[in-house]
Order: structure tokens, then C-alpha cells, then sequence
């Protein structure tokens, strides 16, 4: 399995996933940087994503839009926020036709991709998805190395296995 | 070597209907998220998870007035993490243990999302071209 570890962290509402591919990150960042590409791993099968726009560099905007089976429409945009060819990618990843035309009522996720290099030559890639709204995000960092949270979910995971 | 990863699967189409078509639970997360972004409305929530306690009863816990305490508790009870009913004179708060657990099943949609993502990844760099449904 390409996935080697995912860690949910549900104080800082952060989701890092870590995956292991057999190529060399030259390889893995055209999955990101060639649309076609993206087209074939953003959106699930049955959703498939077209990519409108596509400029990967601070304050560029990539648009898409994904197809329902029964023909609905889904738009989604990325803000990009800072590139570094085949290493690292910053976005704002956001729902409606534009970040200056943002679906209010969804949530806007902050991603980070980096890319490493394996000592065979392969690639490690990593997420983080900051979940769910910039916003949040912001205040959620502030609060993130305070244990209240924590404490909370321990409490309630406790809760829930009673 | 090809993989069934581009294949439709229950999961993905699940997991895109969590992340995407259910907007009014997304909003709703998002409104319980920030409100546990304060220590205060936190600790407020700890307190009320296993018995309910009276506004006045949890005011008297903490340095802050009885009105600020208050205003904490309307804050979680429009985000749906406690409910609140009158007893005679007093207001019980009671914490809401499904809202809370909402919190964490948005983190789990996302990873299944991500799971699936870096499957068709996978997929895409093994064969570097289509792959076939069985």
C-alpha cells in the first residue's frame, strides 16, 4: 500500500497523510502539475474533475469541476499559495466557481504537499489538510498546543467505548 | 502492475457525498469548531459531558461573571454542542455527545477521501495508463 501512515491530530483539526510511490519526485509532481493528470485522481471515478484554469504559482488559481453520475456539477478552485517545483505545493483548496466566488456555506481546507526523496530513488509524499475552514484553521492553530482539547477527546472517546 | 484503484467503489462516492453534497453538516462542523476553539467554551464542555449542571452551578467554577459564562454557553448551544432546559429558576446544560463525535467523523471522511486519492495516484504511476475494470 502506497498510504504508509495517516494521523488524524483532532486538537489542531489536522489530517497529514503520508504515501510511499515507487518514482522519483520529478514523476509524482507531475500528478499535481500536469491537469490532465490531476483530472485522473482528484475527484473519485463516478466524480470525475475537468480542469479549467491551471497556474501553479503564488496567487495563481486552478478551477475544476467535477461530474455527477446524474450530470450535477460540482465546482471547487485552489488558491495557490506558494510553489517550489518538484518539493513542495501551498494551497487554499475551496468549493464554488472561484476563491473570489466561494461556496460560503462549505468549508475551505489549507493543504500543504511536500515532496522527498527516497534513497532508492523513490518519492515520499506528504499532506496536510487543515480541516475545515481557513478561518477555523487560524483560530484552531492558536489553541493547538493547549491540551483542552485533547483532554476533551480523550474524555469522549472514553465516553463512547462505556 | 494494474490495480482496480480507478474503479468505481461504493467508498469513493460515499466519501465525496460526506466531504461535498452534505454542505449543511460541513457548515454545521465548522460552527461546532469554532466554538471549541476557546479554552473556556471547552472546559464548559468537559463539564457538561457526563452530568448536567446548572448555569449558576458552572459559573461558580470560574473567575469570569455569571452573564460572561453564560454567553459561553449560547455560543455551544447554537453550535448544537450542549442543550440547555429550565428547571424552576435554573437553566441545566447538558453536553451533546453526537455533536461532538460529528467532529470526529469529519476527520474520518477526509482520510477515506485522501485513501482513495492516493490510490488512484498508485495507480496512475504503476501502469501510466488507463486501467481497465475488471
Amino acid at each position: 500500500m502506497p498510504v504508509t501512515s495517516i494521523e488524524k491530530d483532532a486538537e489542531a483539526l489536522t489530517l497529514t497523510v503520508k504515501a510511499e510511490f515507487d518514482a522519483p519526485v520529478e514523476r509524482v509532481w507531475q500528478i499535481w502539475a500536469d491537469p490532465r493528470q490531476l483530472e485522473r485522481w482528484w475527484g473519485p471515478p463516478t466524480y470525475p474533475a475537468t480542469v479549467v484554469e491551471h497556474e501553479l504559482r503564488p496567487g495563481g488559481v486552478v478551477t475544476y469541476f467535477m461530474t455527477g453520475p446524474e450530470g450535477d456539477r460540482h465546482d471547487g478552485w485552489w488558491l495557490i499559495r506558494s510553489v517550489e517545483e518538484a518539493r513542495r505545493l501551498e494551497l487554499e483548496d475551496g468549493f464554488g466557481a472561484s476563491p473570489d466566488d466561494a461556496n460560503p456555506s462549505l468549508p475551505t481546507m489549507a493543504m500543504e504537499m511536500t515532496l522527498t526523496e527516497q534513497a532508492g530513488g523513490g518519492t515520499v509524499m506528504t499532506i496536510e489538510t487543515t480541516f475545515p475552514s481557513s478561518e477555523a484553521m487560524q483560530q484552531l492553530v492558536g489553541m493547538g498546543m493547549e491540551d483542552g482539547l485533547r483532554a476533551a477527546m480523550g474524555q469522549i472517546d472514553a465516553i463512547l467505548a462505556e | 502492475m494494474p490495480t482496480d484503484a480507478g474503479c468505481v467503489s461504493e467508498a469513493a462516492v460515499l466519501t465525496y457525498n460526506q466531504m461535498v453534497v452534505r454542505y449543511e453538516d460541513e457548515a454545521e462542523i465548522d460552527r461546532r469548531l469554532r466554538a471549541l476553539a476557546d479554552a473556556t467554551r471547552r472546559d464548559i464542555v468537559r463539564h457538561v459531558l457526563r452530568d448536567e449542571r446548572s448555569v449558576s452551578d458552572i459559573a461558580a467554577g470560574y473567575s469570569m461573571s455569571f452573564a460572561a459564562v453564560q454567553k459561553h454557553v449560547a455560543v455551544l448551544e447554537r453550535a448544537g454542542l450542549v442543550e440547555k432546559r429550565r428547571r424552576g429558576r435554573e437553566q441545566l446544560v447538558r453536553g451533546r455527545l453526537e455533536a461532538l463525535r460529528d467532529v470526529h467523523q469529519g476527520l474520518d471522511g477526509l482520510e477515506s477521501l485522501w485513501r482513495e486519492r492516493i490510490a488512484r495516484v498508485d495507480s496512475i504511476l504503476d501502469d501510466e495508463g488507463e486501467t481497465p475494470c475488471p
